[in-house]
């Protein structure tokens, strides 16, 4: 017995180091971490900074990592939670667990400033529909051309039951078009190949050939001209403007970790951070960078007019919304 | 009535040599060690296990190319000669016809036959709610109707009780004279040998041997595989 | 004789019971004292049609699955042909192929560039048909072939000497198995199509495809309102169990009948009719089954990528499919055992076993979470998680392909072994696992393929450092890449086919003679 409690105490002690070594827990969605997100390089960055450990937690997508949110609570053991987007940060708000991020937001680039005090973006991008230039000559100029076109030149969307993206042409339909909003879906329903559970399925059917278009983001023709050296899919700009996604994090309020947290907070928004978004996470980075941007970018669509609904509209009104489109297009 | 001669069964690495010829209207046992190829044996008769060499006769007929129906005679198994979903008259009723469609003297027939093997007030019980005696006299009310000149036995009454055995293999017996069959009937007791069968055929080492009288056979101690099979056995 | 049974064969049997009860409670009563907290289970209007699409979807795609996979199981079982065994393992791989690859692949043959394409509609019901084809064919033909392992030999002999004609054989052989046991497979297929997701959205074409476990989805996951969510699961288990019961009446007791010493072998179908229909039913099978597999492979051919990640995913993939496998099956012999020895509560042990397909995956991962998850989880706890979960989730084909089995097991041997004492381990490995070596191969292969190729635990757990081979993929897709996705979608279809053809091997019993 004695033997067995010298035993334990050495691997006390010796473990006792490495424990005082403070680690920060962060919180994100499973893309951001894996082989070809930004996540490991980012690590290895903000660690070099601190004497510290990054340990990354990976519940799921977005809409998992808030979902862990809202089970764990207060018990959380997130020190950072990173990768929430603006149509779920009302909500996430309401939870009552991020404090005030207190970082000096004015170095925030995202479209149409940053005020938010809970939560910081590290990056955002516009929503696009994407199109198959061997498919498509002459794409939709507007929103308006996408719902009244040519019903033989099919699009793939996301289901905004299950997925950002579809949340987000809900929106974007909803930020044009208003009241008629539901008119409108029941005119573009014979232009809708199918609605995907998800962006990944919506974009391998729209890989595969299935249709012309799918709803993605302005950021994925950058893509394929990198990695595949290709132009052949191109994002249409739309005359109404485009909808907005910023994902964003925030900090725990009751971490023991605040301070840590507040300085990786601080770190996003600087090139070590920001280097790696643009060509791994394919979106555009809110913050500043030290290499350029790849040639690429600059031939992205840059739209003049951004649309965006304030996260509590979406909390608000999201669930309606949603009944809308499954009246107008069942 | 059965000729197989100097034929070749193989299956993986069984072999089995068999020369056998049993004549018509006689009672023939076939004994031997436990999967030596008794069951075989009478399955290569009935057409269920192809020869690899030589050629099965039946009733004078060349029978190796015929599909089991086509052959002249009936085989009893030990166990599940019933369908469980069919009463016992219809299960005896598919040996006259397996579409069932029986005219009257059929059916007259078919009553007849479990009258025989003693089964009239049971005509309507299924399988599972009958003994194991009883699903036998099923097989053999079957056989009646089917009135084939060859029947097999593969150990129809090896489930049995000494005593019912007994009673079950004396009625086989009278029903033998009675139709004038050729039976041939695997069985693991040297005692049921003893008492109905004219001759043995004695299966061991991969060979199937020509029948002898039931008598020989049993005094043939001097055979070291027979011998070897009867170990401590002896004639009461 | 029944009692004496009755006491060896409950341990084991409530055992099982017992396990799932607690697991299935685990997952359901966090949920519901969630779903209390906020007012109580509700339900609304919508989800009336919900309900009526997931009836209309599930019951075509059980039709059109369980009715080919009669003529197409008796097809492969009395036929033996070159390449039999490349077709039964070809039938193998459709069973652990992530819903979404299942639908590229299938899209990819019938789609606007496909093959085939323009040959039929592929979004829409049709679409969803014969994606659902594509998987549960092969599944029900699987199980009907099992089904149709157990008649006696002595049956077809009997039928050969009788000379039955090929509709007799189906009628009195074939036709006592298949009414015992079809229901249960049809009921299993209708559940499992009830609960299919990516299919249904992917290629349903908009929200009037929308099934009950869609709804779920969205209760739990966007809309996170335990009080729906609770009640659409509600909803769920009770048309599950209704199922259930409407399946247990409609099966008869199977008289089991003993010997386990022939050979199987059948003398039916030598008649042309009977040819022509065997080969257009096995031609029909390659037809469903090949294209789609065939795409996937010339998809994946040229982007394997025998990366340290493809590694790492295909080790987690092995061991959550082998141990998920081994549980699984553990429970499912000790439920299938209890029913074959207690034939009044057969219905009672077997239903049981289904509590994986009616329960959604998302309500019991998230209770689960509520009670183990909260604190954090360790890789080796999300490990076992994932695994009992996919055991769940796997136990109904587990007991699918073993009540049967067992049932003749348990009228051959019981009261041998009772006579002779015999019992326990030492029966277990004297007398049944000997002779239940194919049937329990096929347990394990069906529970390890389905749990290799399942994304639903390892996704509503959270990855937490445990990705395979279909997380990988999906993984590969969202960062668009497509093609390395095929490359490991095809490594996983690979794995699967040896799978199936180590199960040959395992399950290849020594023939009596």
């Amino acid at each position: 017995m004695k033997r067995f409690s010298l035993a334990l105490a050495a691997l006390v002690l010796a473990a006792a180091p490495a424990a005082a070594k403070e680690t920060l827990t962060v919180y994100t969605y499973d893309s951001f971490v894996s082989d070809w997100g930004p996540g490991a390089a980012i690590k290895a960055e903000f660690e070099k900074t601190c004497d510290c450990d990054v340990k990354w937690v990976a519940p799921g997508d977005g809409v998992a990592l808030l979902n862990r949110l809202k089970l764990e609570g207060k018990e959380t053991s997130a020190d950072v939670v990173l990768g929430l987007d603006t149509s779920v940060t009302a909500e996430a708000k309401d939870l009552g667990l991020f404090g005030a991020h207190g970082v000096d937001a004015s170095r925030v680039k995202v479209p149409g400033g940053w005020s938010d005090t809970t939560f910081l973006p590290y990056d955002y991008a516009h929503f696009a529909v994407v199109y198959d230039t061997e498919k498509m000559t002459t794409p939709p100029r507007s929103l308006d051309e996408l719902v009244t076109g040519d019903a033989a030149q099919k699009i793939i969307l996301e289901d905004p039951r299950s997925s950002t993206p579809g949340l987000g042409f809900l929106l974007w339909m909803k930020a044009v078009y208003g009241e008629q909003a539901g008119a409108m879906w029941a005119r573009l329903k014979p232009r809708i190949l199918t609605v995907a559970p998800g962006w990944s399925e919506a974009y391998g059917l729209f890989t595969k050939g299935e249709a012309p278009m799918v709803f993605s983001y302005v950021t994925s023709p950058a893509y394929h001209m990198v990695e595949e050296k290709t132009d052949r899919y191109q994002a249409a700009a739309f005359a109404e403007g485009h909808y907005l996604q910023v994902e964003v994090a925030g900090l725990v309020e009751a971490s023991p970790e605040k301070a840590l947290a507040r300085k990786f907070l601080t770190f996003m928004l600087t090139p070590g951070f920001q280097n790696e978004i643009a060509t791994k996470n394919w979106m555009m980075p809110a913050g500043e960078t030290s290499v350029p941007l790849p040639e690429v970018f600059g031939k992205l669509v840059q739209p003049e007019k951004t649309l965006m609904f304030t996260p509590e509209e979406v909390r608000d009104h999201r669930r309606d919304w949603i009944g809308e489109w499954l009246n107008a297009t069942r | 009535m059965i000729r197989i001669e100097q034929a070749l069964y193989v299956y993986g690495d069984f072999r089995l040599a068999i020369d056998v010829a049993v004549p018509r209207g006689s009672f023939t046992a076939v004994l031997g060690p436990s999967g030596a190829g008794k069951s075989t044996l009478l399955a290569i008769i009935a057409g269920f296990e192809p020869l690899r060499r030589g050629k099965v006769e039946v009733a004078g007929a060349d029978v190796t190319a015929l599909p089991p129906a086509q052959r002249p005679l009936t085989m009893v198994f030990q166990d599940n000669n019933t369908f469980a979903h069919l009463d016992a008259w219809t299960n005896v009723a598919l040996g006259v016809a397996p579409s069932l469609r029986l005219d009257e003297a059929q059916r007259q027939m078919v009553d007849e036959a479990l009258a025989r093997v003693g089964l009239s007030a049971l005509a309507r019980r299924k399988p599972g709610d009958m003994s194991g005696g009883e699903r036998q006299r099923i097989a053999l009310a079957r056989m009646l109707v089917r009135n084939r000149p060859v029947v097999l036995l593969d150990e129809p009454f090896a489930a049995l009780g000494p005593g019912l055995r007994a009673e079950m293999l004396a009625e086989v017996k009278d029903l033998q004279r009675e139709r004038g069959f050729t039976v041939v009937m695997v069985t693991h007791q040297p005692e049921d040998a003893r008492a109905v069968a004219d001759a043995v055929c004695f299966v061991a080492g991969g060979v199937a041997r020509p029948p002898v009288a039931t008598a020989a056979f049993f005094a043939a101690r001097n055979d070291a595989a027979i011998a070897d099979y009867l170990g401590g056995w002896r004639d009461s | 004789m029944a009692e004496r049974h009755t006491i060896t064969a409950l341990p084991g049997g409530l055992g099982a019971a017992l396990w799932v009860a607690a697991a299935v409670a685990a997952g359901l009563l966090p949920l519901l004292s969630l779903a209390f907290q906020a007012g109580g289970p509700t339900l609304d209007g919508a989800v009336w049609a919900a309900l009526r699409f997931t009836l209309v979807q599930a019951g075509l795609s059980t039709l059109l699955s369980v009715v080919p996979a009669v003529p197409l199981a008796r097809a492969l079982a009395r036929r033996q042909f070159t390449g039999r065994g490349l077709l039964l393992r070809l039938l193998a791989v459709p069973l652990a192929l992530p819903a979404i690859v299942a639908v590229l692949a299938v899209v990819s043959v019938y789609g606007a560039n496909g093959v085939l394409g323009g040959f039929m509609p592929v979004y829409g019901l049709p679409g969803i048909l014969l994606t659902h084809v594509f998987f549960n064919l092969p599944l029900a033909t699987r199980l009907v072939l099992e089904a149709l392992a157990t008649t006696p030999p002595e049956a077809h002999r009997l039928a050969a000497q009788l000379g039955f004609s090929d509709n007799d054989v189906l009628r009195h052989v074939d036709g006592p198995v298949l009414r015992a046991r079809l229901p249960a497979i049809a009921g299993l297929v209708f559940l499992l199509c009830a609960a299919s997701f990516v299919t249904v959205l992917t290629l349903g074409g908009g929200p009037a495809a929308t099934t009950l476990e869609v709804a779920i989805y969205q209760a739990l996951r966007m809309d996170f309102d335990p009080a729906r969510a609770a009640g659409l699961s509600l909803l769920q288990l009770a048309l599950s169990l209704t199922l259930v019961a409407l399946a247990g009446r409609m099966m008869l007791a199977q008289a089991s009948q003993a010997p386990l010493r022939l050979r199987q072998q059948r003398f039916d179908g030598h008649s042309p009719a009977a040819r022509a229909l065997d080969a257009g039913m096995l031609l029909l099978a390659v037809a469903v089954v090949a294209p789609p597999v065939v795409a996937l492979v010339a998809a994946g051919l040229s982007h394997v990528a025998l990366s340290a990640a493809l590694f790492s995913a295909l080790g987690w993939s092995l061991a959550i499919g082998g141990v998920a496998a081994l549980f699984a099956t553990v429970l499912g012999y000790g439920l299938a055992g209890a029913a074959a020895r207690l034939p009044q509560r057969r219905m009672w042990f077997e239903g049981v076993a289904l509590a994986g397909v009616m329960v959604p995956p998302a309500v019991m991962a998230t209770g689960w979470f509520l009670i183990f998850g909260r604190n954090g989880t360790s890789r080796a706890e999300l490990f076992l998680l994932v695994v009992a979960l996919n055991a769940l989730m796997a136990l109904p084909f587990v007991v699918a392909v073993l009540a049967p089995q067992l049932a003749r097991l348990a009228a051959a041997h019981d009261r041998l072994c009772a006579a002779l004492g015999i019992s326990g381990w030492a029966r277990l490995r004297l007398i049944d696992l000997p002779a239940l070596r194919r049937p329990l191969a096929q347990a394990l292969l069906l529970a390890g393929i389905m749990a290799m190729g399942d994304l639903t635990a390892i996704t509503l757990f959270g990855s937490g450092g445990i990705l395979t081979l279909p997380a990988l993929v999906y993984q590969q897709m969202g960062h668009y890449r497509g093609n390395l996705a095929a490359g490991t979608a095809l490594v996983l279809a690979v794995v699967i086919f040896l799978a199936a053809w180590l199960a040959e091997r395992l399950g290849a019993e020594d023939d009596p003679h």
